[in-house]
This record gives structure tokens, C-alpha cells and sequence, in this order.
């Protein structure tokens, strides 16, 4: 018992940074956006968080944890939507190509986190230094109560809020997507914008909000690897190739954001098969660890063979949308 | 000012470059009446209607709405001004239901309620007897289901005036019927409506007046109960203007392509091209007149290999003698056996040219068999784009320069300069002056009457009839996919083309 409650939590910790990387993808595409600077926007919001706690500790004799939550929380999502601001400049006022663009900003959103990640170290005394207890402390609070009911407490509430929230966030987003009108209107523009354009929505202005609001999103992936699965400390290129998992999440979902929720934690659960599996080498380990993108790989052969209409991206991804063309 | 006047246009003129597409057309829509707009390909309708519903901007004149007049600057004016245009491309959200692309873009209720939707969809549908599932996706859907959503979209945005853009083009005889009952009932709700068409029984049974435009200007109104197909068709075509083509008599005219009951069947099981049957003589200039659509493009392309053929023969007669069967093959296997045909497509920088690449890579894309394996060769390239500059007096900086930095005129000297290179024993062209100006059309009339000089059986698609009657030896026209006749180029009079294209006379010829 006591070894499935582990799995699940190990699965649960690998699957939650993806999932938020994930959503703010889904969300990005649906306006027609294909960003690939997701990987790179989840290393900056990952060490703005950081460095907005850090800073706030540093700064105050009696922290507090819920202060520092809130501060570290913004500071993730704003980087990470500011992230998402340069890809929209780029990609919808200079119409840049969008695979160009979302590649440069992932080389530089990992580089940007690896910099400020050296310079806070240095700041903080050394390597392996940084210290932020109390906000990295609230972060890990678990649900207060249900985390005592034995294993089931254990194997499902004992995290921090930031994973209760990733769920929420993927239902909230597959009702805005599908019940509202502000959600049909956002479909109608990243599949045929034109469309969209005649019946007189500001397709621009869709692609801007729907890009920065899901950079920040995918920036909260980035937070929750450093604050609840690291516990508040940096180590360069730590995050490792989680953020194109989440990209190839995105595809395994079919675009669907409670389909990511269970996807996430295959995805986990595939991620961390290795530990699992007695007797590997560290050659060995890594097809292991590659297993979530043959899934995908799979996935994507499926759907393409039953070409179903519902399960394919949204027609005009990756285009710029030229109003003149009309 | 007329208060009876939905719509009324005074003294229109848009110009594109130094076209003319609407030159000085006024033009009026009573309340509660079915106008149609009747004219050939190119001679002005949809521009016209164009800057009734937004997407232009008219140089010069008035537009009138209700009495009144105004600037209608982009679709959503034109649309707060309850007009509505079907375009012949949908505008159309594929993966959404009918119901979610009719709401689209319209404020209300944030959180959708699908159900109140369905029910005013529903009632609309009802009251006007339309056939539609508000909950189907339109990928699921006909044309003839496509174009009802889109109906259905204006109605629920409350559009009173309603213009279609050949609505019928894409519909089968039974969807058009039941496309003419609903403007029947919408006619007798109160609205009024414009249908664009070039089809006379259509303008005949739906309208109760007929606009006629040719080649931008108006031409007149006038009743439709005082029309006849004959009176309608003279007014489309007009009388001949001699334009003062060069046509030398053809050389010793032999059988070079013998086409036998061609049918070809689109992917969405549409027949564009059915039964057709000629033959291409060498030394003469084939013409082919006919609207639009009318299966032109697949008859060349079936041809030149481009679509498959569902049936019938292509035989092929060399110079050299003997018969070669060139149906079903591809482009790649007719060029494999030794066949010079060269093709002009109307699509210069799509099909014919690359755009992006220069003048040495564009002849390149004809002769990169040509040379050492691996390597190519691109001397004898750049020596043919140099010398068909001097030759065709093609202006351009240089070999160097990507194509699409051209203009129109010289970009089709290019490509024709191209194809002719090949010495070709079958020339394929179509539509080759479309956008040029009058030197370069001549310059493409004289290069074509060069190739039939040397004995070339030419195929040239046109759509100004003007134009075909003094190229051309003998026209073939076509309608709505099948060849309506043959005639002499020399003898046939416009009247009498005129009316094969629109299938009011004539028999297989």
C-alpha cells in the first residue's frame, strides 16, 4: 500500500507541472497560436517566482507565507505572460513566423532562468543557497483535514494548493472553451479567422489575451516545479524537457483540456517508469523516459488515420492572419 | 431620393489600377423585390456588390440605403445597415455546429444557452421553411446545408436586404428549387433581395427585374415579365467590336489530339466536365469560350495530366506519325514518353511560376532532367531566360530577380516565353491576357499565332468573346461542364456563341 501511495504522489508531482504548461498551450492554440516557447516560458515564470519570494524573504524580518504565496504567484505569471506578450508582438503585429519565434523565446526563456538562477545564487551565498522556508513551506501546505485520513489522505490530499488549482483551472477552461460565448468566439478565430473577422470580432485582440493569459498559465507550471517539487531551490536546466512534454501533451489531449487532467498523469506516471523497473542502466533509463512521446507519437498516427474533424488542431495554427487577404 | 428604393446606387465607379470595374453603373433595389444582376465573368457584379456590402470602397459616386445615403467603410457597416451578403465562399466555421456559427460574434448572455438559440433558429426555419439541424456540423454538411446556415445567419441577425452571390453555381437543380421557394417567402416577409447569376432561366422564374451589366458598364433594368432568353442574352454580350487581331489561315491542318467522351468527376463526386469530345488540329488555334466554371479548367487539366479522368480517351497524333494514348497519364509519364505539351495555367504564379524563385529557376523547373546526374545544369537555363528578355522584351533587372517582382504582363511573357521554348507540338493555354494590359495582350496574341505558324495545335481558354472570335479558327463553348458546340471562328456570330454559352440554342456541333 505504502508503495502505490508513493507512485501516485511521484505521478501527481511529475504530472502537475506539465498539466499547467499544458492548459496555457491549449489555450494558446485555440487562438491559432502555436506557441513553442511554452518550455522556455515555464523557466521564466519558475525563477521570477523565485526570485519574487526570495527578494520578499530577504527583505522582511517576519515573513509570511501566505504574502509570500501571493507575491511569488504573480511574479510567475506575469514573466511568463510577458513571455507570451513578446511571442504575440512578434507573431500577430510583425507577423514573424510562429515556429521561428516560439523556438527563439524557448532558448531564451531557458537561458533567462539559468542566469537569474546563477545570479541568485550568488546573491544568496553559494550554490544549492537559496533559501525561501516560509513561502516554500506555505506552497507544500496540504489541505488541511482531509491530508490526515490515512492513505487515501495521503494519496490525494496531501499536496499544495497550486495542484488542486491545475485541475480546476483545466475544468474552468473546457467550460469557458465550450458554454460561453467569449469561448466560441475564441474558436471561431484559430480556425478560420476570416470568419471570425466578418462577424465582427477583434481577432487581434483574442490572439494578444488568449497568448499572454496562457504564457502566464504555463509560467504556474514553472512555479510549481520550483516551490512544491524542488521545495523553493533552483538548479540549472532542473526543469529539464518537461515543457515540451507538456507541447506534446497538448497533441495527446486533442486539444481538450480535461483530457490533459488523466494525460498529465500518464504522462507522469511514464515519465518516472524508470525508477520502477529493476535492473536499469542510465542508457537504458532514458528510452524509458522517452515513452511519453511515443504515446503521443501514436496518438497523433490514430487521430490522423480517422481524420475526425473533432481531434484535429485548430484549422488555422501556426498562420498569421492577414485581413487584407479577405 | 426614393423612398420605395431598398437600395439605390448613383454614378458607381471602382477602379483597380487602370481597370475599370464599374464605371458610372446606377442601379436600384425596390423594397420587397427580387433583383437580378445579370452579366458574363468579369464584367462587373460582384465588385459592384462588393462595395455594397463593405469589402471595397467606390472611387466615385453615391450609395443610398432607405433614402438615405452613406459610407459603407467594412462589413459590420454594411451589416448595421441590415445588409447581408452570401459570398460563393462560405464564410463558414468548419468543427462548429450551425447554431454556434449563426450566434457567432453576437453579443448576449455570456454563458451560452443553446436551447433559446435552437428555439429562435428553429422558428426562423419554420417561418420561412428552410431544412436545418441547428446542432449538425457544418464539415458534416452539403453546400446546398452550408448555404442555408449562411441564410439563416443573416435572418437571425435581422438583415433586410439580402445579396447572393451565384447561389445557385454550387447547387444541384433540385437545391436550387428549394433555394427559390425560401426567397420566394422571404420576398413575401418583406425582404428584398439581390441574386448575382448568369444564368437566364434562373433570372427568368426567380426575379421580377433584371439589371444587366457588361464588361463594367450598366447596360439597363428592365421587367422580367417584358424579357425574353434572346433579349437578356443581347444585352449580356452586346454587338462585336473589331479589335484588329492578326489571323493567319491554317497550314495544312492535321489531327493532333483526339479527345473522346472526357468526363471528370471532382472529389466531392461533382461531375466538372462531362462527355466531351473534339479534336485539336495542328496549325490552328482551338478556342474555348463559356463562363466560368463551366469545365474549362478540368478539360485542359485532364489533358495535360493534372486530374484524372472517370472517362473516355485521349489520343495523341505526333508530327512524326503514329498514335499515342495519353489517357490517365500524369504530367511526369507524358513528358516520359516524348510528348511536347506545354501548358499555360490561369494560376501563372500558383501552377505555373514559382514566385519566390528567379527567372534561371523557373525555366530550370522544365529542364532539371536535362544535365549530368546529381548536378544541374543551369548554364543553358540562364542563357534561355536571357535571351527571351531580348526576344519578348521582358522588362525585369535581370535573370536573378524572383518572378513574382514582375508585372502581370511580364510575368505571362515569362511563363508563355517558358513553354513556347519547348517547341511544343500541343499548347494548352488559358486565359493568357487576363489582367494584362492592350501591348501585352498583343504580344501574347502574336506569340501564339507564331506557335501556329510552326504548326502547334493551340488550345486557348478566353473569356472576352471579342477576343476568341478574331484569334481563334474554330471556338469551342462550353456549358455548365459539357460541350454546347462548335463553330467557326471566322463565320460564328456573337449572338450565336452567346447562346451556347448559356445553352438557349444550338445543338452539339
Amino acid at each position: 500500500m505504502g508503495f502505490l501511495v508513493i507512485f501516485i504522489q511521484k505521478v501527481i508531482g511529475q504530472g502537475i507541472g506539465i498539466l499547467y504548461g499544458a492548459l496555457g498551450e491549449i489555450l494558446t492554440e485555440k487562438s491559432g497560436n502555436l506557441n513553442l516557447g511554452i518550455p522556455g516560458m515555464m523557466y521564466m515564470g519558475g525563477i521570477a517566482g523565485l526570485i519574487g519570494a526570495f527578494l520578499y524573504e530577504n527583505n522582511t524580518a517576519q515573513p509570511n507565507g501566505l504574502v509570500g504565496v501571493i507575491i511569488s504567484f504573480l511574479c510567475a505569471f506575469l514573466c511568463a505572460a510577458l513571455g507570451g506578450l513578446i511571442y504575440s508582438i512578434l507573431t500577430i503585429t510583425l507577423r514573424a513566423n510562429q515556429n521561428v519565434t516560439g523556438l527563439a523565446l524557448t532558448t531564451f526563456g531557458v537561458g533567462f532562468g539559468n542566469f537569474f538562477g546563477g545570479s541568485l545564487s550568488k546573491l544568496a551565498g553559494g550554490v544549492g543557497q537559496i533559501s525561501v522556508a516560509v513561502t516554500g513551506a506555505a506552497f507544500k501546505t496540504p489541505v488541511p483535514g482531509l491530508s490526515k485520513l490515512g492513505v487515501i489522505g495521503q494519496a490525494f490530499f496531501s499536496y499544495g494548493f497550486l495542484t488542486y488549482l491545475a485541475i480546476i483551472l483545466a475544468i474552468l477552461l473546457s467550460f469557458f472553451l465550450n458554454k460561453t460565448r467569449k469561448g466560441l468566439n475564441l474558436r471561431a478565430v484559430g480556425e478560420s479567422p476570416s470568419t471570425a473577422d466578418a462577424a465582427g470580432i477583434h481577432v487581434t485582440a483574442y490572439r494578444y489575451l488568449a497568448t499572454c493569459i496562457g504564457g502566464g498559465l504555463s509560467g504556474l507550471g514553472g512555479l510549481y516545479f520550483v516551490m512544491e517539487y524542488s521545495g523553493g531551490t533552483w538548479t540549472n536546466n532542473g526543469f529539464g524537457d518537461r515543457g515540451w512534454l507538456a507541447i506534446a501533451l497538448v497533441i495527446f489531449a486533442l486539444w481538450k483540456p480535461v483530457n490533459a487532467i488523466w494525460g498529465s498523469l500518464l504522462f507522469g506516471g511514464l515519465y518516472i517508469l524508470y525508477l520502477y523497473i529493476p535492473g536499469l542502466s542510465r542508457s537504458t533509463q532514458e528510452i524509458f523516459k522517452a515513452l511519453p512521446y511515443v504515446v503521443t507519437i501514436v496518438v497523433l498516427i490514430i487521430t490522423s488515420l480517422r481524420k475526425e474533424r473533432e481531434h484535429q488542431p485548430p484549422a488555422s495554427l501556426g498562420r498569421a492572419y492577414f485581413r487584407e487577404e479577405r | 431620393m426614393n423612398e420605395n428604393n431598398a437600395i439605390e446606387l448613383k454614378n458607381i465607379t471602382k477602379r483597380f489600377g487602370q481597370v475599370v470595374a464599374n464605371d458610372k453603373v446606377c442601379l436600384s433595389l425596390k423594397k420587397g423585390e427580387i433583383l437580378s444582376i445579370l452579366g458574363e465573368n468579369g464584367s462587373g457584379k460582384t465588385t459592384l456588390m462588393n462595395m455594397i456590402s463593405g469589402i471595397y470602397y467606390p472611387d466615385e459616386g453615391q450609395i443610398l440605403i432607405h433614402g438615405k445615403e452613406v459610407t459603407i467603410r467594412s462589413p459590420k457597416d454594411s451589416f448595421d445597415l441590415g445588409i447581408g451578403m452570401i459570398h460563393q465562399h462560405f464564410k463558414l466555421v468548419d468543427v462548429l455546429t450551425a447554431a454556434e456559427n449563426i450566434i457567432l460574434g453576437l453579443p448576449g448572455k455570456e454563458i451560452l444557452d443553446r436551447k433559446a438559440v435552437n428555439d429562435k433558429i428553429n422558428e426562423l426555419t419554420g417561418k420561412y421553411g428552410f431544412d436545418l439541424d441547428p446542432d449538425q456540423k457544418i464539415y458534416r454538411m452539403s453546400v446546398s446545408q452550408k448555404q442555408t446556415v449562411e441564410i439563416v445567419k443573416m435572418l437571425y441577425r435581422g438583415v433586410d436586404i439580402l445579396i447572393l452571390d451565384e447561389p445557385t453555381a454550387v447547387l444541384t437543380p433540385q437545391e436550387a428549387d428549394r433555394l427559390f421557394a425560401v426567397l420566394r417567402n422571404m420576398k413575401k416577409a418583406g425582404h428584398s433581395i439581390i441574386i448575382i447569376t448568369h444564368k437566364l432561366n434562373e433570372v427568368l422564374s426567380l426575379s421580377d427585374r433584371v439589371a444587366v451589366l457588361r464588361k463594367g458598364q450598366y447596360i439597363g433594368t428592365i421587367e422580367t415579365k417584358d424579357a425574353t432568353e434572346e433579349s437578356l442574352t443581347e444585352m449580356m454580350v452586346g454587338k462585336k467590336v473589331s479589335l484588329n487581331i492578326e489571323r493567319p489561315d491554317p497550314v495544312n491542318p492535321k489531327e493532333r489530339l483526339n479527345v473522346k467522351g472526357l468526363t471528370c468527376i471532382s472529389r466531392e463526386g461533382v461531375k466538372t466536365l462531362s462527355n466531351a469530345s473534339f479534336t485539336a488540329n495542328s496549325g490552328e488555334i482551338l478556342g474555348i469560350a463559356g463562363v466560368a466554371g463551366s469545365g474549362q479548367r478540368e478539360l485542359l487539366e485532364a489533358i495535360a495530366g493534372l486530374v484524372p479522368s472517370a472517362e473516355g480517351s485521349i489520343s495523341y497524333y505526333p508530327p512524326e506519325g503514329g498514335e499515342k494514348e495519353l489517357t490517365s497519364m500524369t504530367a511526369a509519364e507524358i513528358a516520359r514518353i516524348g510528348v511536347r505539351l506545354s501548358f499555360v495555367p490561369e494560376d501563372r504564379l500558383g501552377m505555373g511560376l514559382v514566385g519566390a524563385m528567379d527567372m534561371t529557376d523557373n525555366m530550370m523547373l522544365r529542364s532539371y532532367r536535362k544535365g549530368r546526374p546529381f548536378f544541374a545544369d543551369r548554364k543553358a537555363p540562364k542563357g534561355l531566360a536571357e535571351r527571351l528578355i531580348a526576344e519578348l522584351e521582358i522588362a525585369t533587372p535581370g535573370t536573378s530577380v524572383p518572378v513574382r517582382k514582375l508585372s502581370g504582363g511580364n510575368v505571362q511573357k515569362v511563363l508563355v516565353g517558358r513553354e513556347i521554348s519547348l517547341a511544343p507540338a500541343v499548347m494548352l493555354v488559358a486565359y493568357p491576357v487576363r489582367g494584362l494590359d492592350i501591348h501585352s495582350s498583343y504580344t501574347i496574341y502574336h506569340l501564339l499565332n507564331e506557335q501556329k505558324k510552326q504548326g502547334t495545335a493551340v488550345v486557348c481558354v478566353g473569356e472576352d468573346l471579342d477576343v476568341l472570335m478574331e484569334l481563334c479558327d474554330r471556338i469551342l463553348v462550353m456549358c455548365g461542364g459539357e460541350i454546347s458546340g462548335i463553330v467557326d471562328g471566322r463565320t460564328a456570330t456573337k449572338e450565336e456563341i452567346g447562346k451556347l454559352m448559356m445553352k438557349t440554342g444550338g445543338t452539339q456541333g
